[in-house]
Formats: C-alpha cells, structure tokens, sequence
C-alpha cells in the first residue's frame, strides 16, 4: 500500500487522505516537516494563530527493523523562535505512523470554540474526537487514561499543562515503550498543538507492516549497520552512563556552562556526573541501559528510581541535568530527577525551562541552587498558569525581558544549552547559524572538538570552526531525515561501513539508487529550505548573533570571549 | 615533581577518581598511562590543566592531568 499524507483541517474538522506529491516522496523526518511547513505555511503568520501548520513525519527508515531508526519529526513555525522548526524525539510514535502508511500528518487551521479535540489515527485514514476528561492534566495520566480506553499498544503524543496554555516552551511528549514519555522537545511546538486544540493523538497500526522493496538487501545492510553501531566506544560508553557522561569532561574542558552562564567549571559536577547517576542507579535497582525506543542498540536511556526504589524518571539526558543542575548551580541529582518527573508531566523542554530559571535567579527571584523553590515553580506556578509561571514557561528570552537581566543565554529566543560557546567556539557558530536558534544538536561540533571523534579542532580557536560546523549542520539534516537517532553518527564519523550501510538500507526499502553526494545534497537543501523560510520571515543575519555579553564577558577558567566577527559568521551560508 | 591525575568512566574501575603522583621530572603524559595500566588505545581524550594534550606532553610540577576513554553523547 503506497504511504498516503493524512491531512486534518481543525477549522472545519474534516480529514483527507492524500496521495504524496512526487517531490516530497523522497523526504523523510524532518527534511519532509520542512518541505511542508515551507511550502504550505506563510512565513510571517503568527506561529499560534490558524495558518500555521503542524506537522509530524516519520523517518525514511522509521517502522523497518533497522537499528535506531524511530524517531520521529514534528515540524512548525515556532512560537519561541519565530523560525522554522523542527524537533525529533524516539518513542513509539514513529513507528506507527511509518506502519499505518503515514508519510506525514499535517494538522491545520483551528477551532473557532473553546472545544478540545483528540485525534485518532489508524491505517484507514484520521478521527477527530471531542476531548473533555483529560484537559488539565499532565501527560502521565493522558497516557495512563489514553491505554485504559484503547490498549496499551498504540502510540500517543500529548502535551500537557504548558501545550494547553500554549506556552512558548511547551513540547509534545512521545510515549516510549514502558509508557513513559520522551520529549519532541525545543522551540514550543507543544504550544502549537495547544493552539489547535489537540489535547492527543492516538496511533494505532494494527498490524500493519512496512513494505521494502529488496528485504535480503535490506537485512544485509542493516546487519553491517548494527554491528558498526554496537563495536563503536562511544555507543559503549552511552549505555553504561548515558549522554550525561558529558558533564565532567565539559567541565574539565571549562565549557560547563555554571550559574547562568558565568563560570565554566562546577563545583559540584562530579555529584550530577554520568558516573555518579551510573552508581546510583545501580545501588537503587534502577537500569542504567535503556532504549527509548525497541530497535536501539546503543540504548542511552535509563531508568532512575528514588530512594525508595520507586520508579521516577528515565531518559533524562545531559543537557537536562547541566541546566538544571550546573546552570541553576542545583547538585543533587535526586533533585534534578524530581523536576525532570515534573517537567515531563507539565509537557515544558527542560533546557527551556532551566535555562529561564538561571536567568530568574539572575533577576533576583529565587537564589540560585534553590531547587526546593524551582520544584515548588513548577509545580505550583508553571502546570497552574500563574503569572511568575507563564513568565517561565515562556521561555529564557521572557524571564530576562521581565526582569532586566543583561546575562540571558538565547539566539533567536532560544535557550543555548549545554555547552558555552566562548571556550567551546564551534559550538557558538552552530548556536548563531542553525535554522532554528540555539540548538548543539543542528551540528554537533562537540564530537570534534572536545571528544576527539571524526578528527579534532582546538576548542579555544576559531580556526576551521565555521566548516566543522557547516558540514555537520549539512550532514545532520540529513540524518535527521532518514528516522535515525543522532548518536548513530558516532559511528558514521569514525568508522567507513556505516555511512554506506545506511544509504543501503534506504535504497533497499524504497528500491532506489541514492549515493553518498545525494545524500550531502540532500542535508544542503533541506538548510536552504529553512533558511528561505526565516528570511520570508523577517531574520536577517543580524539574527545569527550570539548575544553581547559572550564577546565582553571572559568565562573562567580559560577566561575566552566569543571573537568571532559578524563577517566570519555569515560566511557560513557560503555554499 | 607533583601532578594531580584525574580519571573517568570506565578507567575509575578497580583504580580511583583522582590522585596526586610523584614523578620524575620530564614524564610525558603517555608514561602516565602505561604506569595506570590502561591501554593507549582505549584513551579517547588526555586533558592537561584543561586543554587537550597528547601522549607525548611533556607533564610539569603543578600539573592537572585528565584521562578520558572514548565517550560521547550530545
Ligand atoms: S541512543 Fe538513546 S536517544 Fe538514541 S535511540 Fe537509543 S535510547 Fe533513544
């Protein structure tokens, strides 16, 4: 059965199903979200009014047996950025949506009342539902109520408190295959799907399957995949201590980003270390190893259980830990685990928000290292809608407007995460260029200048850091396209079989003939598509501009500024 | 001469976090390594007061020695 687009039009509330267009057949994940989102949305519409669209897409090779590969795109004009987006998140969702024939599901206009809808999606085509016993709630109990009235089988993405009041930072949660939630989690698209009045979708595929075209081609290459994935270091040490194994060699490396941006190095880094969290994982009966999706092989999730031994969140990653750990200078992990639980449940990214709370206790409204008072925010200010939690809840770039902070650690309104850019400088150019305001992950340069994986680059100059990151950007878009989890690309880097094995694996389920330079023209289009798509919409670049204080404030130990003159960044889009 | 030796991950295992050395003076920061009993090959990242070195650094009084095996995330 040939794959279809499933549209829903939520002014008047009817659905289609579509044939898909020739020139979007080859798009997956998010070179298919931003396809759409630039052919079909006005660029300078307002990101939570009707004409913007949301959409979701699987990868190219998400519901096939392929290692890694269920993740899953959602794609909209952001509300924090105002840029195009698009975030990617493992769960189960993209799984279903591959198997029922979904090629993308565009989610349009908007409901005139102040009715709440859910959406249901099976092989045959969308359901639109009125919603009434699940507003109000956080995710946990949308996906708990959600399994007890269809099955525990089906896929869900849901927002919580934060989507329903379409606040800037909201994400849209993923239902993993234990029923806990992963994030879809930068740039407020929770907040898009809040203002179309979609409190879930449900995804069920039935049995549905994925057709491929050449099956032993396919299993041939996915072997050779698979094992490039599993012999890789890197993939070893992601299972044993997860992306968090990060916080102490960031912060030898003095590019830890410490109390709202004003240190690199922590005091307390080694209780909220990837070790540490391994240790106590261990003791509690918790498992360090975990996929966020069945068909992982490297499996950097985990389960972390509280003292009691009770269950209380998984797949909490390094740059969740650093902002609310090292950034709000908060360094007991048990803590951190409580407002990671929360935050997942209230359906808010929790860089976002952490970074928004560094800037508060920059302005004076809570001391740093409180994390009593953040838990008591989030919970009482954030999931309520209270003025203070809005404010929040709106993001890093909000926090700083409302109080008179100078120090606020955004492009494009987006928080900069993890790693600070004026002694990790590769990193800066990826925060100022990417299509979608501050984000490492557009163009990790990280892997090359800290951790000596697909060649190395001095941290502290700024020699070749615009083509690093230019040719990760290009290569990233690309992965993010075919349903991949990122971290395949530690293995793609380093060693030759991968890279090829992967074009394989595509060209085997779709029984095509794509080489090496495709795909490299493919990750450069899918940039200029969404470069396009924020020059229509007003960016210039005098947006891709760090801000000021990284270029006056040195950040200790190194004691850096960001030199990097505006000229040098625009040269970045020379290709 | 002192120096401080700092290890992580895996390299913890069976040895310790972080411990000061007596070295005689001109050790590089590979000798470091063999005297630990970890494999070159298994070291991803060698950090030297916070800066990326080699094994042939040549390690000073003072100094605040790093060794990383092959980690990543992101
Ligand atoms: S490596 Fe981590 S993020 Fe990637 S698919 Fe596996 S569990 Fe998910």
């Amino acid at each position: 059965m040939a794959d279809k687009i499933f549209r829903v039009n939520m002014t008047d509330l009817s659905t289609s199903l579509e044939d898909v267009p020739a020139d979007w057949a080859g798009h997956g994940g998010r070179g298919l979200t931003s396809t759409i989102i630039a052919a079909e949305v006005p660029p300078a519409c307002h990101p939570l009014g009707p004409n913007n669209k949301l959409v979701f897409a699987p990868g190219l090779l998400s519901g096939t047996a392929a290692s890694n590969s269920g993740r899953i795109s959602a794609g909209a004009k952001s509300p924090l950025t105002g840029t195009i987006k698009e975030s990617n998140s493992g769960g189960t969702s993209a799984q279903r949506l591959a198997k029922m024939g979904c090629k993308a599901l565009i989610i349009e206009g908007q409901p005139k009342d102040d009715v709440w809808y859910s959406l249901s999606l099976t092989p045959e085509g969308v359901t639109i539902n009125t919603e009434d016993e699940l507003i109000g709630k956080g995710n946990f109990a949308v996906v708990e109520g959600v399994e007890k009235r269809c099955s525990d089988k089906i896929g869900i993405l849901s927002i919580g408190q934060a989507g329903e009041m379409q606040m800037s930072a909201a994400n849209i949660s993923v239902k993993d295959p234990d029923s806990h939630v992963r994030s879809l989690g930068r740039g407020g698209l929770g907040a898009v799907m809040g203002s179309k009045k979609i409190k879930f979708i449900a995804l069920d595929a039935g049995d549905a399957k994925v057709d491929i075209a050449d099956p032993d081609a396919f299993r041939a290459a996915n072997r050779a995949f698979t094992k490039a994935l599993v012999d890789h270091p890197v993939s070893q040490a992601l299972g044993t201590y997860g992306s968090n194994v990060l916080v102490n060699i960031i912060n030898e490396a003095g590019g830890l980003p410490t109390k709202n941006f004003s240190a690199g190095q922590f005091e307390g880094h080694e209780q909220i270390s990837g070790e540490t969290m391994h240790d106590i994982i261990v003791e509690r009966g918790g498992k360090p190893k975990h996929g966020c999706h069945s068909g992982c092989v490297i499996q950097c999730s985990q389960i972390y259980n509280d003292l009691k031994g009770n269950y209380k969140t998984s797949g909490m990653e390094y740059e969740s830990i650093w902002a609310m750990g090292a950034d709000c200078t908060v360094d007991n992990l048990d803590q951190i685990a409580e407002m990671d639980h929360i935050l997942d449940d209230i359906g808010i990214d929790t860089i976002e928000t952490a970074v928004a709370f560094g800037v508060a206790m920059e302005g004076g409204v809570l001391p740093f290292g409180d994390s009593d008072e953040m838990i008591r925010i989030m919970s009482e200010e954030i999931a309520k809608g209270t003025a203070l939690g809005r404010i929040i809840g709106n993001g890093a770039g909000s926090v700083g407007r409302t109080y008179g902070v100078t120090r606020v650690p955004v492009v494009k309104n987006q928080a900069i995460p993890a790693y600070d850019p004026r002694a990790i400088k590769g990193i800066g150019i990826t925060y100022a260029t990417s299509t979608q305001g501050a984000d490492h992950t557009m163009g990790y340069t990280i892997a090359t200048e800290i951790l000596g994986v697909g060649g190395s680059a001095d941290p502290l100059s700024k020699e070749g850091q615009i083509e690093l990151s230019r040719n990760l950007q290009i290569a990233t878009a690309a992965i993010d396209s075919t349903g991949m989890c990122l971290f395949v690309a530690f293995a793609a880097l380093d060693d030759e079989t991968c890279l090829p094995a992967l074009i394989d694996m595509i060209n085997a389920r779709f029984g095509i003939s794509l080489n090496a330079a495709d795909v490299t023209n493919l990750g450069i289009s899918i940039l200029k598509t969404e470069h396009a798509f924020n020059q229509a919409a007003g960016f210039t670049n005098l947006d891709d501009r760090l801000p000021e204080f990284f270029e006056t404030e040195p950040v200790p130990p190194h004691n850096a500024v960001w030199d990097f003159s505006g000229e040098e960044i625009d040269s970045f889009w020379n290709f | 001469m002192r120096i401080q030796v700092k290890l992580f991950a895996f390299f913890r295992k069976g040895r310790f976090i972080k411990e000061d050395r007596e070295l005689p003076e001109g050790s590089t920061a590979g000798e470091v390594v063999d005297s630990l009993d970890i494999d070159r090959e298994e070291v991803g990242v060698l950090m030297c007061n916070s800066r990326h070195c080699g094994f042939d650094t040549i390690l000073q009084d003072g100094d605040i020695y790093a060794i990383f095996p092959v980690i990543g995330g992101g």
